[in-house]
């Protein structure tokens, strides 16, 4: 796991993600899930590019279950996009970085 | 941007005949670049678990590691691969050049096309709405999320069936839905799936629609023969109706045939253009394994090779 993203689990999301200041982008995944590994670099490069602004936080969907359940999650990769707790986006399934960006700046701008 | 370089051989895609053609052009000195794909890397593969039928491996192996081996072995021998999609091609002249989504600029004096398959959707309008929702294309990526509730897949093949055999770990209980009475998968798959307990089959079936609000809840199926429709209780949809090739990228240079499938001269993989070879997917919808599209892989280099010399 990169230096840049958190590490969330069921146990601190409070902490971690709602509480969060700024945006936070949570990377929903499982090491058995291939286009969720195949999005992995993207989220460490955007994470080191963002750094100080969004928050990328990664969630281990095989031992989260609460999480995964709390925002309906039947498919990954998918990432949560929040602000102060609030969920403003789900994207599903891997995307070009250049999608990403474009998501990331949105919820940058809408702050 | 653009170094001004000009390739001998850009190979697009990543699956077993991008690299496989990534392989030997490399061994011939031809230092192919090859545009993997930003998020598609590896191909198909990378969405499987394990495959018992490449030659070689008697325990099998997953087929994430077998693109990752492939990978190794093309880097080993001097290919350069680039983590970015091919987004523009102009294939028609002596130089051929491809725009990434990157926005790099790359020209070759020859290309490979094994730009793959996409999944086929069933074309129903609540299919896009619900999809992540329920209706998935990756069994082993949302299987897990189905745990004790009834699923069902939509498909007869060798994908439908391997689909159904391991979300039967996962499912309170699997359906598979198929417009036929007996499965087209190969007779070891067929076996396999009819002496599976935890397998039901809902014959002569088609799928109408997909009910739910917020997530899947339920189909409704039409019988082939007898037009009746019934309901179907389900949590999780698994399409694996087969695949669609990847041509939008090259439609209106390359030719191709009724079905969108690239057209090749004979038993080489030359397309209509000079120095523009297909292999794989993309080509071949007919057998479509992970060992032929590797043969047809080679057979693209090769191509490619002969046709680099005789400039």
């Amino acid at each position: 796991m990169s230096e840049h993203t958190v590490t969330a689990t069921d146990a601190n999301f409070e902490d971690v993600v709602l509480k969060a200041e700024g945006p936070v982008i949570v990377d929903v995944w499982a090491d058995w899930c291939g286009p969720c590994l195949q999005i992995a670099p993207i989220i460490d490069e955007l994470a080191r590019e963002y750094s100080g602004r969004v928050t990328f936080a990664k969630l281990d969907a095989d031992d989260n279950p609460a999480s995964t359940a709390r925002y309906g999650i039947t498919a990954i990769p998918t990432l949560l996009v929040l602000r102060d707790g609030e969920l403003q986006e789900t994207i599903h399934g891997a995307r070009p970085k250049r999608d990403l960006v474009d998501h990331v700046e949105a919820v940058l701008a809408a702050g | 941007m653009s170094n001004g370089t000009t390739h001998d051989l850009i190979i697009i895609g990543s699956g077993p005949t991008g690299y496989t053609a990534a392989i030997y052009a490399a061994r011939a000195g031809l230092a192919p670049l090859v545009l993997a794909g930003s998020v598609t890397a590896g191909g198909a593969l990378m969405n499987t678990t394990e495959v018992e039928n490449f030659p070689g491996f008697p325990d099998g192996i997953m087929g994430p590691e077998l693109m990752e081996n492939l990978q190794k072995q093309a880097e080993k021998f001097g290919a350069t691969i680039e983590w970015d999609d091919a987004t523009s091609v102009d294939l028609t002249g002596p130089v051929k050049t491809v725009e990434t989504g990157g926005g790099e600029t790359y020209r070759a004096r020859a290309v490979i096309l094994a730009l793959g398959s996409a999944y086929r959707e069933l074309g129903l309008d609540n299919e896009k709405r619900l999809s992540g929702r329920g209706v998935s294309w990756c069994a082993t990526c949302d299987g897990f999320f189905f745990r004790d509730k009834p699923i069902a897949v939509v498909g007869g093949g060798d994908s439908a069936v391997e689909e159904a055999t391991f979300l039967t770990r996962f499912g309170s209980s699997v359906t598979m839905i198929h417009r036929r009475d007996s499965l087209r998968a190969s007779k070891i798959m067929a076996d396999r799936a009819a002496a599976d307990p935890k397998l039901d089959f809902a014959w002569n079936s088609e799928v109408l629609d997909i009910q739910g609000d917020e997530q899947v809840t339920g189909l409704v199926l039409r019988d082939t023969v007898t037009g009746q429709t019934r309901e179907l209780e389900v949590s999780g949809l698994f399409v694996a109706i087969g695949h669609e090739p990847r041509t939008d990228l090259v439609r209106g240079q390359v030719d191709l045939d009724e079905n969108g499938y690239i057209l090749v001269e004979g038993r080489s993989t030359r397309t209509n253009l000079e120095g523009v070879f297909a292999a794989g997917d993309v080509v071949d919808h007919v057998y479509r394994q992970a060992i032929t599209a590797a043969g047809a892989g080679c057979s693209a280099a090769l191509d490619a090779q002969a046709f680099l010399a005789s400039l």
